[in-house]
């Protein structure tokens, strides 16, 4: 307990804990969508492009999350319109971008001497990094990504279930389509700063996976994730700051940790019946 | 009363014309197959009366019915069986178009969801996983969903396939009863029903550029003639 009052007495923690909160319970609602429309790679794609507009951003001494939102949002409609153009199979063209995404910010990085930011903070995150813009920023986007979400709930899940049906009911698909997709790689860019490029696509999918193990119902699914995400997020966090460990890869081991609980929740269940 | 006019008719994808110079009027109460090989134009005519494509050159007019209030039910819908959703939130889904701008149900779309299950008599399933259910229940509350979307016109694409004969006939029983209990008017895509066993009251056959559109005794002869 007392490690915890502790941990709130610094301010890096503090920020660390209200973006992380945040970003996790948006990153568990829209994975939810991601995990079931079988996009998974998407989340995970697009955190390679943040990575590599991140270098950028760098390099040219912009602000990392403002320069990246807008080049991922739009790379997320790139990767839209290659998955309905069917020239390349989707799942190619999105290791396409990313593994590109990856090699040009690390290859940027390497020439420009004068830089001298850790690659590691980018992939494997980082809570020092954030800064009170960034908090303030994070906040905004995510209050609007939860409004969205929520207004758009119906139709998200109609569109999630059966896209064609809902164009033939006159739901504008493509118009959701890439709300969701700005969603997602504002979700990724805000996520990154804390867990890095490699780990943030693990807050999207974890939650949804477990909570898919025992609730049948989509409502239940998208409130136990939400709920198991932040949930995760906080213990991880603690657990990072008692014992020094790595926060991002802490709270993807607490991720994996729950999702084998529910696992065998929901075996011990089956065998019941 | 003509609910749907299709006057020199031309569909296609890119200037791709798949059908071509199409005439018929679809009268409220029909029930209308549309039959024909694979990549005869059957889905793109059912698009392009959906709204979903652009005619290329003729018109669709629509009396008294918009085409977002058409009830429709794609072919094969390729559902993860541990996709998490209730048989109420997927039929529920089917009464959006009535929404608007609003974002959420109200009462209102309740009903209409609990009294289409009713219809189908799937009250019973209302609170099951979707997965866990049969090819026949499956479709039985896809079909609830399109029922959902529309008061007079279902448009169903092949709703049989998969599906063993009992299920088949159970199916096809329902739609009949839509269609002269409840005053639906159907257009059904269909593969399995040969000049022996029609159902309806009126035929499209699109067959290479043989087109046929009459009434299934007439449909009937034509086969016997040939």
């Amino acid at each position: 307990m007392n490690n915890i009052i502790e941990m709130f007495s610094y301010a890096f923690m503090v920020r660390a804990f209200i973006v992380g909160t945040l970003i996790s319970l948006c990153a568990s609602l829209i994975g939810v969508s991601l995990v079931l429309r079988k996009n998974s790679m998407i989340g995970d794609g697009l955190s390679h492009v943040g990575f590599g507009a991140f270098s950028i951003a760098t390099i040219l001494g912009f602000s990392p999350i403002e320069f990246s939102i807008p080049v991922v949002v739009i790379v997320s409609f790139l990767i839209l319109k290659l998955n309905d153009s069917n020239k390349i199979h989707g799942d190619s063209a999105i290791a396409l971008i990313s593994a590109s995404s990856l090699a040009i910010g690390t290859f940027l990085v390497s020439i420009v001497k004068g830089v001298n930011t850790d690659i590691n903070n980018y992939l494997f995150g980082s809570i020092l990094s954030l800064n009170n813009t960034d908090v303030l920023l994070s906040i905004i986007l995510s209050i609007l990504i939860m409004l969205l979400y929520i207004i758009s709930y119906n139709k998200i899940f109609a569109i999630t279930f059966d896209e064609r049906f809902s164009k033939g009911i006159g739901i504008n698909t493509n118009f959701y389509n890439m709300i969701f997709a700005s969603l997602c790689s504002i979700v990724i860019v805000l996520g990154m700063r804390l867990m890095g490029a490699l780990l943030i696509s693990s807050l999207i999918i974890f939650p949804t996976i477990s909570s898919m193990q025992y609730f049948k119902s989509f409502k239940s699914v998208v409130i136990s994730s939400a709920f198991i995400g932040v949930l995760s997020f906080i213990v991880g966090l603690i657990i990072s700051y008692s014992f020094e460990t790595p926060t991002g890869s802490t709270i993807v081991i607490i991720n994996l940790i729950m999702l084998l609980l529910f696992k065998v929740i929901n075996y011990l269940r089956i065998r019941r019946i | 009363m003509n609910l749907i006019e299709l006057n020199n008719l031309s569909l296609g994808y890119n200037n791709n014309i798949v059908i071509d110079n199409i005439n018929l009027n679809i009268e409220d109460g029909d029930f209308l197959c549309i039959v024909g090989p694979n990549g005869s134009g059957k889905s793109t005519l059912i698009k392009g009366i959906l709204g979903l494509i652009k005619p290329i050159k003729g018109k669709i007019i629509y009396n008294d019915l918009k085409p977002n209030f058409i009830g429709y039910m794609p072919q094969e819908t390729k559902v993860n069986s541990n996709f998490p959703a209730t048989v109420f939130e997927i039929v529920l889904s089917g009464t959006l178009n009535r929404l608007g701008l609003k974002s959420f149900y109200t009462k209102k779309e309740k009903q209409i969801a609990l009294s289409n299950l009713k219809i189908l008599g799937i009250e019973s399933l209302k609170n099951k996983s979707f997965g866990d259910l049969s090819g026949g229940q499956r479709q039985k509350v896809l079909l609830a969903r399109s029922l959902c979307a529309t008061s007079k016109l279902l448009i169903l694409d092949e709703p049989s396939n998969n599906l063993d004969s009992k299920s088949k006939k159970e199916l096809y029983k329902i739609i009949l009863d839509l269609n002269n209990n409840y005053k639906i008017t159907i257009i059904m895509i269909t593969h399995d029903l040969d000049h022996n066993n029609l159902i309806g009251n009126k035929i499209l056959s699109l067959k290479d550029d043989d087109i046929f559109y009459g009434t299934v005794d007439e449909f009937v002869r034509k086969v016997h003639h040939e």
